[in-house]
């Protein structure tokens, strides 16, 4: 087995893993990064995305050895409490979550649509989300976050962040 | 004895048992671990859990005071997205006059001195309403003492707030921190005076819950995010025929897997029956998933795919409802009523086995030592339960087990069945290691325990004015009283005609019957999100939609006309005003509504569809409650939202089918529940009615379904009476 190659949240890994290895389990389990949740193992529920080089990608059925060199994103690199994105904020704000364990999938996902569309329509947010399994029924408060988000971040831009 | 030595040897005694304590908390640091993954990087996990000896301040066990001035309030129900973690330290935090964000909260343990730890039933709140604010209270109580003490002052001139105790006249005061030894020694007050509501500062009120940062930065610490020193993975073999004897086990190719230790046979105890299954136990869970895929298991099913069908079952139950149940309850006579009616209305009402199928997949870390100790750590709802329960099966005492609860991802009922949990038990004790089991979506959607599929046999009678005079309303199915507590079943299931009686539901018609047939099956069955309401909230209030309809009557003033009790009224009232009943609709569409009560609240709401070719789309549902007393507004939202998404899930979204002995569904891909897209405009109300607290998890859920249908046939004409239906074909 050859070591493996990881970028994970700007930090460099190297593990001694199956190449076979979904990436899922080699970041919750070999780097010890435990938000990246899983829900299905079969790509269907949303649970484990992260981004792959800024692209959602669900990391339980991805090869480690399909990654090497890739940048990868985890939840715990997308904002930390001190150091919020402005997502994770108005899933603050909007009260989002209830048992919160679908909620990380739910947040790369929309952290994402909101990189390539600053102004997302509800068509646009459907189809983004539409992936994503909550079984607590946030739905509702997720659309409302995602507006926020997209508001309070053209509300920084057009200030300069002040 | 001198009393007086006597006071001071008991002072004394207290003060040791106090400072014991104390040391215990620093050695365990509020239960942090430092757990080790399988590539050695460390993991550190926060588990919020209880010393052995929580009694820091002997006032009582939820309320440990440091001298430093740390506050941690102990939280005895399991926080499974419901909100717990708030609602039960607020009513603490009222009392004690500290803020939320002043105190550490920590889960109970299960032991016995925190009473009922059970998340279930929607009884947090309505359970601890008054004694867990007496507990808050007392303590106060002794705080503002031990200040007046040390200053020599009368008790009526010092106040508490915010963690602190106030001499009035002189403005000086002091942390409770730092009179905390001195209350500690005082008789804790039995009758302590509660606030009243009018004075809440924290319950009743909108706060943003203090988890929330946690959960969206994925710190959030879940059962299946615990990892502990030591620890092998485990990863189960369920037959998926449920039960068959093992035959042969073939575990030549999963051991050539790097990581892979061991393949053995071992059991899922479930407490109807126990299943022989499979365990293998690896180095990391890759490596066990990936054996999984090529262990071969021979299996004998003898009979079990013949027998184990919903098919046979709802066979068994249709036969059943052309005969008389057991009668539950009577008032009036209903044979004579019905015999009498101008018209008569007789339908047979049917909804499907569901999984619970939270987002976390059920999974467990134990470790049974060889010197007859056990620890374990999971996401369960009871640790109370899962402490009777893991005495019973290791054949240990409760103070030999130590039971750490995480964070659950979601469990709607699942997680108060221990099976996993004693599953890992099991292989702990062979391998002699801490083992993490992690069951697959599919073990999750295959192997139940389920929702409960059930019949129920309608029959009502109409007289010649309209109004509704014979109603019968007969359940038939399995019992989860019978297939899980093993009750005789020589009488009606209680629970259900409890829940389903003239009492609790409130319709004053005059001939009301509620009878009640057991058909038994050996699929596990367990409670599910609002247990027999998500069943029979729809036979009772698509019936009634029916019987209303054959007497040409609008749906809710007919509802109001049966209704005296004013809570009742009330929330039919504020359904009708929210969801602007009565007014016309644009073509196309139809509204429905229905009401229910369950768990001490009362639930009713207004769905709105719209005819789209051959069937409908969910425009929007208003759900109203009136629940009491509530800890915050915004969470008995939440709640009723993620009903609404739920109900409506288990109304359209194909259950479980169970062909040739097996689940026709796996994963998600077969077992569909309701996604983003197909979110429908939500509006929660909340009645404020100041009435004792009811439920809040769970009280949404039953009215949803029965409203949809009745929409449907508002819009269509097509009467929905099976669940679940197909919005898009109405079938």
């Amino acid at each position: 087995m050859a070591a493996i190659s990881l970028n994970v949240n700007g930090k460099n890994f190297s593990l001694d893993i199956d190449p076979k290895m979904p990436l899922l389990w080699a970041i919750r389990d070999f780097v010890g990064l435990k938000g990246t949740k899983f829900g299905c193992g079969i790509a269907q529920c949303g649970a484990c995305t992260v981004h792959l080089e800024g692209k959602p990608t669900r990391s339980c059925v991805l090869p480690v050895q399909a990654v090497i060199g890739k940048k990868i994103t985890t939840i715990e690199g997308l904002g930390t409490e001190e150091n919020l994105h402005p997502v994770q904020q108005a899933w603050i704000e909007e009260q989002v979550p209830q048992c919160g364990y679908c909620q990380s999938g739910q947040i790369m996902a929309a952290s994402a649509l909101l990189k390539e569309k600053a102004n997302p329509t509800d068509a646009d947010i459907d189809s983004a989300m539409r992936g994503h399994i909550c079984r607590c029924g946030t739905y509702d408060r997720i659309r409302k976050a995602i507006k926020r988000a997209a508001k309070d971040t053209a509300k920084a831009n057009v200030t300069g962040g002040k | 004895m001198n009393s007086d030595v006597s006071e001071a040897i008991k002072k004394t005694k207290k003060m040791s048992n106090r400072r014991d304590f104390i040391k215990t908390l620093g050695l365990s640091s509020a239960g942090l671990m430092m757990g080790l993954s399988a590539s050695s990087k460390p993991t550190v996990i926060h588990l919020n859990g209880v010393g052995p000896s929580a009694l820091a301040l002997e006032i009582n066990p939820f309320i440990v005071i440091e001298p430093n001035g740390k506050i941690i309030l102990i939280n005895p129900r399991p926080d499974m997205g419901q909100g717990s973690t708030q609602a039960v330290p607020s009513l603490l935090a009222e009392e004690l006059e500290v803020r939320l964000d002043q105190v550490t909260i920590w889960q109970s343990d299960g032991k016995g001195k925190y009473g009922d730890q059970t998340s279930g039933g929607s009884s947090s709140v309505r359970a601890l309403w008054k004694p867990i604010r007496q507990a808050g209270a007392a303590a106060r109580e002794m705080l503002v003492k031990a200040a007046a003490q040390r200053w020599s002052v009368p008790e009526s001139e010092c106040y508490a707030k915010e963690a602190k105790v106030f001499h009035k006249p002189s403005g000086k005061s002091l942390t409770y921190g730092e009179v905390a030894d001195d209350a500690s020694k005082f008789e804790v007050p039995k009758n302590p005076a509660l606030k009243e509501a009018k004075d809440f500062k924290i319950v009743g009120k909108y706060a943003p819950r203090l988890d929330v940062p946690a959960r969206v930065t994925g710190k959030a610490v879940f059962g299946i995010d615990v990892d502990v020193p030591g620890m092998v993975y485990a990863v189960m073999i369920h037959n998926p025929h449920v039960f068959g004897k093992i035959v042969s086990i073939d575990d030549t190719e999963a051991l050539k897997i790097k990581g892979v230790q061991k393949v053995l046979k071992c059991e899922r105890p479930m407490p109807h029956r126990t299943a022989e299954a499979v365990a293998i136990i690896a180095d990391n869970y890759w490596a066990a998933l990936s054996a999984k895929k090529v262990v071969k298991v021979h299996w004998d099913n003898g009979t079990i795919p013949h027998t184990l069908t919903t098919d046979a079952y709802f066979k068994k139950c249709a036969e059943a409802a052309t005969k008389e149940g057991l009668k539950g309850e009577e008032s009036g006579d209903f044979a004579a009523a019905f015999a009498g009616a101008a018209k008569k209305v007789e339908a047979l009402y049917e909804t499907p086995f569901l999984a619970h199928a939270p987002m976390e997949p059920e999974n467990a870390i134990a470790h049974v030592k060889e010197d007859g100790t056990a620890e374990v750590w999971a996401p369960i709802q009871g640790p109370d339960w899962a402490l009777r329960d893991l005495a019973g099966y290791l054949k240990i005492k409760p103070e030999q087990i130590k039971i750490n609860v995480a964070l659950l991802g979601g469990a709607f009922g699942r997680k108060a069945y221990h099976d996993f949990l004693l599953e890992a038990c099991f292989l702990s004790k062979e391998v002699k290691k801490p083992v993490k089991l992690v069951w697959t979506r599919e073990d999750d959607i295959t192997q139940g325990p389920y929702r409960p599929g059930m019949m129920a046999r309608m029959q009502g009678g109409v007289d010649e004015k309209g109004n509704i005079v014979a109603y019968h309303h007969h359940p038939i199915g399995e019992s989860i009283q019978f297939q899980v507590f093993k009750a005789p079943n020589d009488k009606p299931d209680d629970w259900i005609c409890g829940e389903l009686s003239q009492k609790e539901q409130k319709y004053t018609i005059p001939a009301f019957k509620v009878s009640f047939t057991h058909v038994s099956t050996e699929i596990p069955i367990v409670w599910w999100r609002s247990v027999y309401a998500s069943n029979f909230g729809f036979s009772q209030e698509g019936f009634l939609d029916e019987l209303i309809h054959s007497a040409g009557k609008d749906p809710l003033k007919a509802r109001l006309e049966m209704m005296t009790d004013a809570r009742f009224k009330k929330v039919l009232e504020t359904l009708a005003e929210k969801a602007k009943w009565g007014e016309k609709l644009p073509a196309g569409h139809g509204k429905g509504i229905a009401v229910f009560k369950s768990f001490g609240s009362i639930s009713a709401c207004c769905v709105t569809v719209s005819k789209q070719g051959a069937g409908v789309k969910v425009e929007k549902v208003v759900s109203v409650i009136d629940c009491g007393h509530y800890v915050n507004p915004d969470n008995v939202k939440a709640q009723t939202e993620g009903n609404i998404v739920m109900g409506i899930t288990a109304a359209v979204k194909k259950g479980i089918s169970f062909t040739n002995g097996q689940a026709e569904q796996t994963n998600f891909h077969q077992y569909h529940v309701m996604r983003f897209n197909e979110m429908p405009a939500v509006e929660i109300h909340i009645v404020e009615s100041g009435a004792e607290p009811g439920g809040v998890g769970e009280p949404g859920l039953p009215p949803i379904a029965p409203a949809l249908a009745n929409a449907v046939f508002a819009a269509t004409g097509k009467r929905i009476r099976k669940l679940p239906f197909d919005l898009n074909t109405l079938a």
